[in-house]
């Protein structure tokens, strides 16, 4: 209100009419009424997580001495295992039903009835975004910032002053690339080598069921976009362990870029130079569906009962209508619940205790016929 | 009085857009006080985080005095930390040659942009489009992965802290002290736009400026070289676009095609929040800084509220906009009057 009689002095001071001046007085009016409400639609939510938050997050500015202050924060860890745990969580943003499920677990797990409080950031894909929240959340005086990164590079700067500031920083998903490895505590994501051997495993188990472990097998294998680290460490899993089985052949490996369109292109190459393909492996869900597309029009079957065995990865909810539908094999998880892996670390830190570097997700392989069974329990 | 009178419409602009962030930022303090929102670091940070920007929305301010407008900065932006990124790690050249062809780069950039709508006429808006996909499509073809900057000199640039003790320091829940901090990249955003507010302001070459953006057919008749003017305009735009790139490279360092969309958008929304008039002629760059520093005072509202979707920052912004652009249509109607 205070702003409205500063602005109206100043119109005093214009030359404007005096209608002119009713009419800024009312624009501005209707201004600051509009961030008022927004003001006050942030202070509404804010002042009950502000009183739920015990004394012990208040900042100590009156600390004499750095010592001190570290004695009085070590009884205060000890004292309350009550205490609120405040964990910033800085994600790339909501570009797919792997990401929502992924925050989810995240909120899921960071609630207040499990001792912490959550402070979420979308990035919107956006590196510069993450930077500014990570700084944001060193000054509200996080306990703990975890980063789904939107890229690989361009954390050292700010993860050093996570790091001068004291405060552990945990990576999700993606890892990332910094010049000192003591920048973050900990990184949490899936094992894409361990998905490739996975695949390879069922495959193999797949076709001694079905009477064909001496037969020749041919493959190809559409890959993710090359580079990314889904793509490299499910590529060298599968590559890894197809040592083992002579008879199998791969015939050749094409990037379809993790979309369903190029997926389907690709089969569709694949298709045409070559008639006697056993197996298609997908890097992911989406391309799986695009080479289902393009095995259909090209009037061949696949899946458990159809002349191509579809091979997937990532496991998200219309992969298994796909399998219910009888058009792929199988697809391995790739697990995007990675809260409760998050606060398993913290719990272990908290306590002092030491952290492994890398901790991989637990990830499952579902097969077509547990697929109707699975599919209720699956919360993504 | 009478003085005030002259100067009204810039000067009115300029203080809401002051008093407008002044009020946010204690409203924060107030609204976040317990999660240290009044630390001296929250401000500095606004600055870390937009140096790039400040200066991109310094350029940006100038030219759209003349009446004009950029959209390719954000592209600009990108293609020059890819060459950046690309021309230290993957050509092993050094920092200093790799910032200097960047900023050689940006020249270039604004004299064929300037060329075309000073010399030939062109629409701004159309010629700026096509410098955009121009801009964005050769940071593509330079190269379509990410590039990490591990350049030791430009990662020095980058990270030296620059303490600034007599701020008071803070003891943190872990018992670290912190002292408020800044990067160079801040000290050289503030002192370009120092040196464009002087240039624009107490210079022949700013005044001419001003009255191009006023009436481009009274400037002409004043004898002023209306199309060298808006030439020299365009490539010191085009100048702090690179040296922009630069600083948000030191930030993010790094190259990547999808970095800085949007830019353009942010660095006009910036200008006109600060006061400068679409139609030209009106503008100050400390202006369009106030405007930086509201965005970026959004943004450290919904991370310090920690449950908002931070789409609000752009719903707010918006209505800022609406807001700001109204109360220009309501001078533009006062000056028509009188």
């Amino acid at each position: 209100m205070i702003r409205i009689d500063t602005n109206g002095s100043e119109n005093d001071s214009l030359n404007g009419g005096k209608v002119m001046k009713k009419r800024f007085l009312s624009v501005l009016t209707v201004a600051v009424m509009a961030a008022a409400t927004i003001l006050t639609g942030c202070s509404g939510t804010q002042t009950a997580a502000t009183t739920a938050a015990p004394a012990a997050t208040e900042s100590k500015s009156d600390a004499a001495t750095t010592e001190a202050a570290k004695a009085e924060s070590k009884t205060e860890a000890k004292a309350g295992d009550k205490k609120e745990i405040v964990v910033g969580f800085s994600q790339v943003g909501a570009e797919s039903d792997w990401r929502t499920a992924n925050t989810e677990s995240m909120k899921s797990t960071f609630t207040e009835k499990n001792g912490y409080k959550l402070i979420f950031d979308d990035a919107q894909q956006k590196q510069e975004n993450q930077l500014k929240a990570v700084r944001n959340f060193i000054q509200q005086d996080v306990d703990y910032i975890v980063i789904a990164p939107v890229t690989e590079t361009g954390w050292d700067t700010v993860l050093q002053e996570a790091k001068d500031a004291g405060i552990p920083v945990i990576i999700v998903d993606r890892m990332i690339n910094v010049s000192d490895d003591s920048l973050y505590t900990a990184w949490v994501g899936s094992n894409f080598l361990q998905e490739g051997y996975d695949a390879v495993g069922w495959l193999d188990e797949y076709l001694k069921k079905t009477d064909r472990a001496d037969k020749d097998i041919n493959i190809v294998t559409i890959q993710g976009t090359i580079g990314s680290s889904a793509q490299i460490g499910r590529t060298n899993g599968v590559e890894e362990k197809m040592k083992d089985h002579a008879k199998w052949k791969m015939l050749e490996r094409q990037t379809g870029e993790f979309t369903q369109a190029k997926g389907q292109e690709v089969m569709e190459s694949f298709l045409k130079t070559y008639n006697n393909i056993d197996v298609v492996i997908a890097e992911n869900d989406n391309m799986a569906f695009g080479a289902i597309d393009a095995i259909k029009a090209a009037g061949k079957t696949c899946g458990p009962k159809g002349d191509i065995t579809v091979i997937s990865f990532d496991a998200v909810a219309a992969a298994f209508d796909s399998m219910i539908a009888g058009d792929m094999n199988v697809s391995v998880e790739c697990n995007p619940l990675h809260g409760p892996r998050v606060s398993e670390i913290i719990g272990k830190l908290e306590k002092g205790e030491t952290v492994e570097k890398i901790a991989y997700v637990k990830e499952g392989v579902y097969p077509a016929d547990t697929a109707a069974a699975e599919k209720p329990k699956r919360q993504y | 009085m009478k003085k005030m009178g002259k100067l009204d419409g810039k000067v009115f602009l300029l203080i809401i857009t002051i008093v407008l962030f002044v009020a946010m930022y204690l409203a924060g303090i107030i609204i976040f006080n317990s999660k240290g929102f009044a630390k001296p670091q929250v401000f500095l940070n606004l600055f870390i985080s937009n140096a790039g920007l400040i200066v991109i929305a310094a350029g940006m301010t100038m030219v759209m005095i003349t009446g004009g407008i950029d959209i390719s900065v954000g592209s600009v932006v990108a293609l020059a930390c890819m060459m950046l990124a690309w021309m230290m790690e993957i050509k092993g050249m050094g920092a200093v040659p790799a910032l200097i062809i960047v900023l050689i780069m940006g020249l270039v950039f604004g004299l064929i942009q300037g060329y075309l709508i000073a010399y030939l006429k062109l629409q701004p808006f159309i010629v700026t489009l096509a410098g955009m996909f121009f801009a964005r499509g050769m940071t593509a073809i330079i190269s379509q992965d990410m590039i990490s900057i591990k350049n030791e000199l430009f990662l020095q640039w980058a990270k030296s802290k620059i303490n600034l003790p007599f701020l008071g320091g803070a003891v943190n829940k872990k018992g670290v002290v912190n002292y408020p901090f800044i990067y160079p990249s801040v000290i050289i955003a503030l002192v370009i736009l120092v040196l464009v507010f002087v240039v624009l302001k107490y210079t022949k070459f700013g005044r001419t400026v001003y009255a191009i953006g006023g009436s481009e057919q009274s400037a002409l008749m004043m004898g002023i070289n209306v199309r060298r003017t808006k030439l020299y305009v365009y490539v010191i735009n085009g100048f702090l676009c690179a040296l922009g790139g630069f600083l948000f490279c030191l930030n993010t360092c790094a190259g990547f095609v999808e970095q800085a969309k949007g830019f353009e958008m942010e660095a006009i929304a910036s200008a006109v929040i600060g006061g400068t008039l679409l139609t030209g002629g009106v503008g100050n760059v400390f202006g369009s800084l106030f405007g930086v520093l509201i965005k970026g005072t959004i943004e450290t509202f919904i991370t310090f509220q920690g449950t908002l979707s931070s789409w609000w920052t752009k719903i707010t912004i918006a209505a800022l906009l609406a807001f700001f652009i109204i109360l220009q249509s309501l001078f533009a109607k006062a000056k028509e009057k009188r």
